[in-house]
């Protein structure tokens, strides 16, 4: 698993509940280096055996950790690059949500080995969409569905999301949009580049 | 002042909100070279009250192709790609290209940004809506954000490697002389062992006997030729998952993993030990050597001990086995309140 993505969860459990309990995951998980590195490499296992090491000290449900996951990943201010990329997607939560099918190719244009979900996104009546992910672990539903329900926040948006069972290996989830301009929400100036 | 108009061909006349919508950076130019129409983007950016009727030449600065004052001039080089900026803005160039429309329609100027799309988007606060659908500028905003992201990510690893590096040579790991562990590994995998919770390991601490007499009889290769026999004795002595290391001239501290009982402790020691006192073939000579050993295991204490605690008490441990004459071992047994009901194979 890239990197990228150890470091993101690390600092989620950093951030989220302090230097301790990420040094507890880390014994636990029999990790022999005090941080991961973003630009390197490290086998599936790892991560998972971190990610389970966490769910057990923070007696967690797999599924929550995973969806404030997805939404730290959206709401944290260090983060804001990864947000903003994510608003190239479009300029309203519809638009967005439909962009999602180009997420992975967008994702490899930014780092070419990451692994990035596979996503197909149906358009169901007007303003209702069913997704369908798929990605080298499990999990990336709760994830997703914790940073989809951030980003319609980001837009302004009202929406509701939920978890839509299986299709396959894929997960799902159901995202009904009922006001696209419930509030302000955050702007997005495309030339802002953040320092 | 005309401008050739091409004969009529089959084709469309465009609308202004599908040319908006298609091409939101386009200025229309009567056949004077004043402008008639502007797109919505290019509106934003030239101020659409400001520009609408003015001549085109006052309005930009033609640079490529070079001394191009004219209207004229500049439909002589029609369909040519131009290098072009407003006045306004001398900073940021355009790509451009222009070309005539039929039946005295003036000229069609289309506009995009080359390589100042970042410092374009940021100085006219451009959105998203401002391109059009078909237009990739948003994807190369998109990799030129993204570029910035990693660069800054690959730059602190580099630097944090460099770091790294220009100490890794004072934290070499492996002992030179006898391809063993050395002191500071061995420090970082008992600091590695006491944070695993309900890991428990033994410590034995392996000091030489007579290996003085074999340096000072014999010099110090043959010293250096007797200490790799030994690393080789641990190593082959000793099981996969076992820790041995040396951490001073002729000490050797070994961690087995997990605690063994006393009785399997004893059986290694004592092998170890019958091992070491074998003849050492040197060449020339063969010298003879013994070994003492003194013994510490986490799982005989009630509470874990610390490092600290552990090392003391395997110290002491030696020192009560060289008492008893070489070639022994002994077994720290923790006081009566801090030790735990003896058990075998704990």
């Amino acid at each position: 698993m890239h990197g990228m993505i150890n470091r993101a969860f690390q600092g989620f459990l950093v951030d989220t509940y302090g230097r301790d309990t990420w040094d507890e995951v880390r014994s636990v998980a029999q990790l022999r280096f005090p941080d991961f590195e973003a630009m390197l490499r490290y086998e599936d296992k790892v991560t998972l055996d971190c990610f389970k090491a966490a769910t057990d000290v923070l007696h967690k449900h797999p599924n929550a950790l995973l969806e404030d996951l997805g939404t730290f990943l959206i709401t944290h201010e260090p983060y804001a690059p990864l947000k903003r990329l994510l608003r190239f997607g479009g300029s309203t939560l519809s638009e967005f949500i439909l962009s999602l099918d180009e997420l992975a190719d967008r994702g490899r244009m930014a780092m070419p080995d990451i692994e990035m979900p596979e996503i197909e996104v149906t358009q169901g009546a007007e303003a209702s969409f069913r997704i369908k992910a798929e990605w080298a672990l499990p999990g990336v539903g709760p994830i997703l569905l914790g940073a989809l329900r951030a980003m319609a926040d980001d837009y302004g948006a009202l929406a509701t999301l939920s978890l839509d069972g299986f299709d396959g290996a894929r997960e799902c989830i159901r995202i009904d949009v009922f006001d696209m301009a419930h509030s302000e929400g955050n702007a997005f100036v495309l030339g802002e580049m953040p320092a | 002042m005309n401008i050739q108009v091409p004969k009529p061909q089959p084709g469309i006349l465009m609308p202004k909100p599908v040319m908006d919508a298609l091409l939101p950076m386009h200025v229309v130019v009567d056949t004077r070279g004043a402008i008639t129409q502007t797109g919505p983007t290019f509106a934003k950016m030239a101020g659409q009250q400001e520009v609408l009727g003015r001549p085109m030449m006052d309005v930009f600065s033609i640079r490529r192709p070079s001394g191009i004052k004219t209207f004229d001039a500049l439909m002589q080089n029609a369909d040519q790609r131009l290098s072009l900026c407003l006045q306004q803005a001398e900073h940021l160039p355009f790509r451009g290209v222009i070309l005539p429309l039929p039946d005295e329609g003036g000229a069609v100027l289309n506009l995009s940004f080359g390589l100042s799309f970042a410092r374009a988007v940021a100085d006219f606060s451009l959105t998203l809506s401002d391109f059009a659908a078909t237009d990739q500028t948003i994807e190369l905003l998109y990799l030129n954000e993204a570029k910035a992201s990693t660069t800054r990510l690959s730059e602190h690893l580099t630097k944090r490697l460099q770091d790294a590096n220009a100490v890794a040579h004072e934290q070499a790991r492996t002992d030179v002389l006898t391809g063993l562990s050395n002191r500071r590994a061995m420090d970082d995998e008992l600091e590695h062992l006491m944070s695993c919770r309900g890991q428990s390991f033994t410590l034995m601490h392996l000091d030489l006997d007579l290996f003085k007499q074999v340096n000072d009889t014999h010099g110090h290769a043959a010293g250096d030729a007797v200490l790799v026999e030994i690393g080789r004795i641990l190593d082959y002595e000793l099981r996969r998952n076992d820790f041995p290391a040396r951490i001073g001239g002729d000490e050797f501290l070994i961690a087995l993993r997990p605690a063994q009982s006393d009785a399997i402790v004893s059986r290694i020691a004592k092998r170890l030990i019958a091992r070491i006192e074998e003849p050492i073939d040197l060449g020339e000579f063969t010298v003879q050597i013994s070994a003492s050993i003194g013994i510490a295991s986490t799982s005989a204490y009630a509470k874990r001990p610390s490092v600290e605690q552990l090392m003391n008490d395997v110290d002491e441990a030696l020192y009560e086995a060289k008492r008893n004459g070489r070639g022994r071992h002994s077994i720290f047994k923790p006081s009566a309140e801090n030790a735990v009901a003896p058990l075998d194979d704990r």
